[in-house]
């Protein structure tokens, strides 16, 4: 329970830190409107070429849209001024090595409290005007309550798996000295092998199927799709499925890693 | 010479407030300070002069020293260096100054020392006689020979803050401003930085104004000391003035005339704390 | 007698202009030895740092790729038309983060306190900021926009002339300038507040982002935004419709010259930004 009590320490702190940047939060979210905005014209415009070949409806695409832009800063990969990774580079970590709470924990904590003060901030906004929109830019209610509250649900089980392949990048960044340029490549490839690119519906059919194996496919992709009803059924199950296995896979795989890493450091004294 | 009359200088400041229910409100209304910084600050400096300029933190001295170096516009009054305004004829005025920040390096990290004097030599635009000269001249009195080749990144904190006042006289300059110079070195290191200021004084008639914690510096460098507190000049004269206003604001110490031995230190922070401005 | 000392006073004047700019010129140049020689002492992570970007710069131009093989055209342009027409925006940005770096990372020099040192030094603060961050490391990004646009020229039927040549060189040298005036802009209004700046990145990686399609795909609306509140169609879609022969309007190639308007108005922002700088110290 007192674990509990720091964790949610953690959190707050986080929490609060995310929300003093107001301005930020405000040209942030027009920021993303217009870029929302110009991705839906230029779907639209493909959508014009060969609408046989659209895979998705078009207020799916739209909503798509909307919600990844909403949630953006939770399900990046890519960490450009994290607290935690400051932490990280600055050395800084030496000190929380030394406190008797378990590094990853903090760590998880830590970035999933921030992504979710972000993104509560930035979203709100975003979503509000994306439903005011005129049609057909505007972001459709979800399929239904029960679409809605799977989408809720892969949702934050997508940050998880989000996050818990940050750790990755955190541990790799902490234990051994990873250069920039191997960083970039790798977390660019994530970013098309998730879909932030361009939606994995709208990769070939071969290339999508082996792409929805992997666990990128169940941080954003998945939930988004869900919202829409552009996934449903059987598809949606196994879909969730595998979200469920990759987020244990990768946090037991994490944890394992970072206590192997913690061990090396501290008997080699760091 | 450098003249400031009746300079005053005030900064707004956001306030942010800790809490959860402070950040949210603090989302939709932000509440101004007014911090005044500088209040009729007047004084004059004549060419050659080493003046000491103390107080305490938040005084205001880097706030007066912005302006005397052109880089702050002040709100009210007037300010004359070498008979040119600093912040108006800024290029014209910088030419003839020399600026070191103790805490902040204006030396190039990752290249070698002798890499950013070239670069500083074509930005200044130096003749190649003038700079050879004193390049001779400060590579000589400040020993860098060995640091020359080695990128400012090595350099420990003593031979960066030799270079450092190197770099700000390759130029030439008629006036220096030393903020905070010694902070972080080592005993030897002091020694030869003040050895060095107290020749370039004498030598050059450089006028110098230092800015320190350091009463040591103060008490080898200079004769004339400006005391700022709060943003208003407190006192403006020798040591000696300054320990008879302490003593005069203490009756221990006036009981006990002789108590000179008393270090410079301790008759600084009574007094700050006698005077209200810490 | 007078005409003669006239005359002197002319040359000798221009001559001061002259001398002034040799003088900035080398200045400049000094700073860009120094950039190179600072990231040759890291030279492995630099390499690394190069080609990293050179392969993730592809990631843009897999999903166009994609894209295209599904629907095959978009609003009547191939994919080698729009190859190259991201390639030269994406050249543009390459070169404006390379020049205009120091603009783009201007909040950090601000709030480094280093702007200060810049104003101590008796040369153009602009002069010493762009020459102070002059990114070579972006030179990963400039070599795949080269790539990206030789495999366009090979894949879209464009029948090259002197015209069609110099129209792509005054896209490239318009559209990079516009892209440092952008960054300029946003590195001025540092001056005033360092939050909510990021809605400038709109202008700039918003543009580079969005400007791989040739502006008319997006509709009328925005080819009429983009043409009279941001003059992006003056750098992209109007030179482009010349190049691909879509007009015989030849003086569309010239278009790009019109930011020049843009430039007078960065200037004026960032001495204003400047004056208010001073005032309000940091």
């Amino acid at each position: 329970m007192r674990a509990c009590k720091k964790y949610f320490s953690f959190f707050r702190l986080r929490f609060n830190m995310g929300l003093q940047y107001r301005m930020a939060a405000v040209s942030g979210a027009f920021t993303q409107i217009l870029w929302g905005f110009m991705e839906c014209l230029a779907f639209l415009a493909f959508r014009q070429a060969d609408p046989a070949a659209y895979p998705m409806t078009v207020s799916a695409t739209v909503s798509y849209v909307w919600l990844r832009e909403a949630f953006f800063s939770a399900f990046r990969t890519w960490q450009t001024d994290g607290e935690v990774f400051d932490s990280i580079m600055d050395g800084g970590i030496a000190y929380e090595l030394c406190r008797p709470v378990s590094v990853y924990n903090m760590w998880f904590v830590k970035t999933v409290a921030g992504r979710i003060s972000v993104a509560t901030l930035r979203s709100i906004p975003l979503l509000a005007v994306a439903c005011l929109l005129p049609k057909p830019f505007r972001l459709s209610p979800p399929a239904g309550p029960v679409p809605f509250m799977l989408f809720v649900l892969t949702l934050f089980l997508g940050l998880g798996v989000t996050v818990a392949f940050c750790m990755f990048t955190y541990i790799l960044a902490f234990f051994t000295i990873s250069p920039q340029g191997l960083r970039m490549m790798f977390t660019s490839m994530v970013d098309f092998l998730s879909g932030a690119i361009i939606p994995l519906p709208f990769m070939p059919d071969g290339v999508r199927t082996f792409l929805e194996l992997l666990p990128f496919a169940g941080m954003f992709n998945l939930p988004l799709r869900i919202y829409s009803g552009d996934l449903t059924g059987a598809s949606m199950l196994r879909g969730i499925g595998l979200q469920c296995f990759w987020l244990v896979t990768l946090l037991l795989a994490g944890k394992v890693l970072c206590r192997a890493a913690e061990h090396k450091v501290v008997v080699q004294g760091g | 010479m450098i003249t400031m009359e009746h300079v005053c200088k005030s900064y707004r400041v956001a306030k942010r407030n800790a809490g959860m229910r402070e950040a949210c409100k603090a989302l939709f209304r932000r509440e101004v300070e007014i911090i005044h910084a500088l209040s009729d600050v007047s004084f004059t400096i004549g060419d050659g002069e080493m003046v000491g300029y103390i107080g305490p933190n938040g005084a205001g001295k880097s706030s007066t020293i912005k302006i005397l170096s052109g880089i702050l516009t002040p709100e009210s009054g007037s300010c004359l260096v070498d008979g040119r305004i600093p912040w108006k004829d800024r290029k014209e005025h910088v030419r003839q100054i020399g600026v070191v920040f103790g805490q902040r390096s204006q030396l190039w990290w990752d290249v070698p020392v002798i890499d950013s004097f070239e670069l500083l030599k074509d930005i200044y635009s130096i003749s190649p006689a003038v700079y050879r000269h004193n390049m001779e001249e400060l590579t000589e009195l400040l020993h860098l020979q060995e640091l020359l080749r080695m990128p400012t990144r090595q350099l420990s904190l003593g031979q960066r803050m030799r270079c450092e006042i190197a770099a700000s006289l390759l130029h030439s300059p008629k006036i220096l401003f030393l903020d905070e110079p010694t902070i972080g070195l080592d005993a030897v290191s002091k020694l030869a930085a003040r050895e060095f200021i107290l020749r370039l004084n004498q030598t050059h008639k450089t006028t110098v104004i230092l800015t320190t914690h350091d009463m040591q510096d103060i008490e080898a460098l200079t004769k004339r000391i400006i005391l700022i507190g709060r943003g208003r000049v407190l006192m403006d004269g020798t040591l000696e003035d300054m320990r008879v206003l302490a003593a005069v604001h203490d009756n221990a110490a006036a009981a006990q005339p002789e108590q000179t031995e008393e270090s410079l230190e301790r008759i600084v922070a009574a007094l700050y704390q006698q005077l209200h401005i810490v | 007698m007078g005409r003669e000392a006239d005359r002197k006073l002319i040359t000798a004047e221009r001559s001061g202009m002259t001398t002034k700019i040799k003088n900035s010129s080398r200045v400049y140049f000094h700073y860009i030895t120094i950039s190179l020689r600072s990231a040759m002492q890291y030279r492995v992570s630099f390499f690394l740092m190069v080609t990293g970007r050179f392969l993730v710069a592809f990631n843009g131009i897999l999903g166009v790729y994609f894209m295209f093989s599904r629907f095959g055209h978009v609003k009547g342009y191939t994919f080698g038309e729009v190859l190259l027409c991201f390639s030269v925006i994406q050249m543009d940005f390459a070169l404006a983060e390379c020049i205009g770096g120091g603009f783009a990372m201007f909040s950090g020099i601000v709030r480094q306190g280093e702007f200060d040192r810049i104003l101590l030094r008796p040369r153009s603060a602009v002069l010493q900021v762009l020459g102070s961050k002059f990114r070579i490391d972006r030179i990963g990004l400039i070599l795949q926009a080269l790539v990206m646009f030789a495999y366009g020229i090979a894949v879209s039927p464009v029948a090259w002339t002197t015209g069609r040549v110099m129209t792509v060189l005054f896209m490239l040298v318009g559209g990079t300038i516009l892209f440092i005036s952008f960054f300029w802009l946003r590195a001025a209004f540092t001056f005033f507040t360092l939050e909510g700046i990021e809605a400038f990145n709109i202008l700039t990686y918003g543009a580079k982002e969005h400007g791989k399609y040739p502006i008319d795909i997006y509709g009328k609306k925005m080819l009429q935004i983009c043409t009279y509140i941001i003059p992006y169609t003056l750098i992209q879609y109007y030179p482009l419709q010349y190049l691909l022969g879509r007009t015989d309007r030849w003086y569309y190639g010239l278009y790009p010259f019109g930011v020049a308007g843009i430039v007078l108005v960065c200037c004026a922002v960032w001495s204003f930004g400047m004056r208010h700088y001073q005032s309000a110290g940091s």
